[in-house]
């Protein structure tokens, strides 16, 4: 019979593998790289035959905790986020390690070195490792899909949610991927330990010796593990650590095979004797890795002693920023291969508002507004579309930070007595992390204008469902915003003057003011139109 | 054999259009295909591109190394030229010659044409044009992957029958006026190679 073979990115495959390694439910919050993780789950017919749960979260919290909720009934489950969306599901993350899972749990965090599309480029190993949980790292599509497997075997086996680690690059890249039979789901079976999700303090303490203690366990792993491959070269001049898709790179450099002692690094936490073997027989250690040099600093320890260890500290690589094949080959030592540089005509192209964007008439709006008679006005924006307002031709977004920090900062702006302070952040935003700082806003009924601009999707992810949808109003009036004070507008050209008029009174009201222009995103719009005309 | 090709283009273009057929078509002739894409901020209306590596040996970069492209295929004229530092000395650079400009930045239209006729090895197509000609006015990507065709060691037939495979569903006029669009570029792309 044919190999039963799938063309799929990196996010695909990850998702394909949760479905035939018997997952029930996926968990998610947009947030690119990690998108398509959810987005295929969605689409994918045997998901919805096995009746899998996929559906989006209010942000990475909600959905790491449902996800934790899954795992307690003994069901498996994925969570899947961006890196800094794995920062907001910090809290249940981090303590996810102490009660430990009882249906297996894959935490996926797509990492964004580059920043394409991010506002930092943060390891996840890193939180990962802080929250001593192991650690898979694919360093191809194929792997990926394998790793939903061996995730959810370890996950089960130690009782202990794992992470699976990915970059952007291959988030967004297709290859062939040969998928394997499938799992079925685990069965609604309840924790054998009735205190295990209970972290009182008596408790946490029992649970995390636990946790330290299985950690020698988990090394033993990654010893044996086949994503960690020793292969061995008879040039020892040099050993190289090649984490996840580094590999490639690495590879990409040797058509015929690296001459030295490789260590191929799929699997945390670090392979103790692996590496010992490869400082042992080599002169000195090259790392590789796709983000922060979290292998290179554990391996140089801080007093810097005994093993020669080459990477991204000592410069060898860039210290940020993505690798490539052209960076390994440098720190290689091989001359660079290189084509003619661009011509100095070519001039960069940021991305902008499309056109008819309803972002574009809000802010000529606000622009406007801010700009004439209120020279100290500032507006504090999110994480969306609308950010890109920091850029020519409205350059009239002075901060964009974290989801939900416009609300919060124009709040703190207020109170250190700056007028006007306005927050513009997108409906979706608004539900992932807005609403507590409106909240905050309205106890001490500060003089803020937010502006919620509702465009009926997480547009810049790719017009996904948002929470907000024909709820803004009721969530804005439910916190205890005066009605009176919630000021629905339609951004249109033709309704400038009107919307001048709103945001004039506004400024001018002493209070919380929320105006909300409501448009839908013209990339869904256009969307649902074509579907319709089909 | 081993094809690396740069797609690049403004985001909202449809490059991945272009990178579905030619990938398709690697895969039913049996060979090894990675594809890496641009998705996110830069979709809207920045620059974009994709990686596409074809190649009857395993692949491991997802990324095409510098100074390894064996053709840059452009859908707009400015963006052909971005990648130039990714092109081989022997490669290729086919491009569309209608601009896309929603820059205020933009230079000079003849500028950029004479850069890219500076290049050993290319290619300028008014893609839009031959796609009306071929009486598929939105088959300007068709148009591309036809004339890239040419130059990528894939039987024409496995081309096509990607066009097929993807398009199916959406009709046999489609695939029909979709399939002259690609032919309409492969013999643009014949006649100038010579």
């Amino acid at each position: 019979m044919a190999k039963n073979v799938m063309m799929l990115m990196g996010d695909e495959a990850i998702a394909q593998g949760a479905i035939d390694a018997g997952v029930s439910g996926f968990y998610a919050y947009p947030g690119t790289p990690s998108t398509e993780i959810m987005e295929y789950a969605q689409h994918s017919k045997d998901a919805a035959a096995l009746n899998i749960h996929r559906q989006w979260s209010a942000n990475e919290k909600t959905a790491m905790e449902s996800a934790l909720g899954m795992s307690y009934c003994g069901k498996r489950a994925m969570v899947s986020m961006k890196h800094v969306g794995l920062n907001v599901a910090a809290d249940p993350f981090v303590n996810s390690g102490v009660t430990g899972a009882n249906g297996g749990i894959i935490v996926v965090a797509a990492d964004d070195p580059a920043m394409h599309s991010s506002q930092n480029e943060q390891d996840s190993r890193i939180l990962a490792q802080f929250a001593l949980l192991p650690i898979f790292e694919p360093a191809n599509q194929q792997e990926a899909y394998d790793m939903a497997f061996a995730g959810y075997e370890l996950s089960e086996k130690y009782k202990t949610p794992v992470m699976l680690r990915i970059t952007t690059r291959l988030a967004h890249s297709r290859a062939g991927v040969e998928l394997k039979p499938r799992l079925k789901q685990n069965a609604l079976k309840l924790p054998e330990n009735k205190r295990q999700f209970v972290l009182l303090p008596g408790i946490a303490r029992k649970q995390y010796k636990t946790l330290i203690a299985n950690q020698a366990k988990f090394v033993e792993e990654s010893e044996k593990s086949p994503f960690n491959r020793y292969i061995d070269g008879a040039d020892k001049s040099r050993g190289i650590i090649a984490c996840g898709i580094a590999y490639n790179y690495l590879m990409e450099n040797y058509p015929n095979g690296c001459p030295h002692p490789v260590l191929k690094l799929c699997q945390y936490p670090a392979p103790k004797k692996l590496i010992e073997k490869l400082v042992k027989e080599t002169k000195e250690v090259l790392v590789l890795e796709d983000g922060q040099p979290m292998l290179e600093e554990s391996l140089r320890g801080l007093l810097d002693r005994d093993v020669k260890v080459k990477g991204r500290i000592t410069g060898e690589l860039p210290r940020d920023g993505e690798l490539n094949p052209l960076f390994v080959r440098r720190a290689l030592g091989m001359a660079d291969i290189c084509g003619a540089p661009a011509p100095a005509i070519v001039a960069a192209r940021p991305p902008a508002f499309c056109v008819g964007c309803g972002h574009i008439d809000a802010y000529n709006a606000i622009k406007q507004v801010v700009t004439t008679g209120y020279e100290d006005g500032h507006v504090f924006a999110d994480i969306g579309c609308y950010t890109l307002a920091a850029l020519p031709p409205f350059e009239v977004v002075n901060s964009c930070v974290d989801m939900g920090a416009s609300i919060t900062m124009a709040k703190g702006a207020a109170d250190a007595g700056l007028f006007p302070a306005c927050a513009v952040i997108g409906d979706s935003t608004f539900c992932h992390s807005g609403m507590t700082g409106l909240l905050d806003c309205v106890i001490e009924n500060s003089n803020v204008v937010i502006f919620i601009l509702d465009n009926s999707a997480t547009a810049m992810t790719g017009g996904q469902d948002s929470h907000a949808l024909g709820r803004l109003q009721a969530i804005c009036k439910g916190l205890g915003v005066d009605e009176k004070h919630i000021r629905i507008v339609n951004p249109l050209k033709k309704n400038h003057d009107e919307m001048v008029q709103v945001i004039k009174e506004e400024i001018e009201y002493k209070g919380v003011s929320v105006i909300i222009p409501t448009r839908e995103c013209i990339q869904t719009l256009g969307k649902k139109n074509k579907k319709g005309g089909e | 054999m081993k094809s690396d090709i740069i797609l690049s283009g403004v985001g909202g273009q449809g490059i991945l259009s272009i990178a579905a057929v030619i990938g398709q078509a690697a895969v039913s002739a049996g060979l090894h295909m990675k594809q890496s894409e641009v998705h996110g901020m830069s979709q809207r209306g920045g620059d974009v591109q994709s990686h596409l590596r074809i190649s009857d040996k395993e692949v491991f970069s997802d990324l095409v190394p510098h100074g390894g492209a064996d053709m840059i295929l452009s859908v707009e004229p400015m963006e052909s030229l971005r990648y130039l530092p990714w092109l081989s000395k022997q490669g290729w650079i086919i491009t569309n010659s209608q601009p896309f400009i929603n820059i205020p930045n933009y230079p000079d239209q003849k500028a950029v044409i004479a850069e890219i006729e500076k290049q050993p090895k290319h290619i300028i197509i008014n893609a839009d044009e031959l796609a009306k000609a071929a009486g598929n006015s939105r088959g300007m990507n068709m148009v591309m992957a036809g004339a890239a065709s040419l130059f990528i060691d894939i039987p024409q037939e496995k081309m096509e029958g990607a066009i097929q495979f993807l398009f199916g569903r959406k009709g046999e006029e489609i695939v029909k006026s979709n399939i002259a669009a690609f032919r309409a570029g492969r013999e643009f792309a014949q006649k100038k190679r010579g």
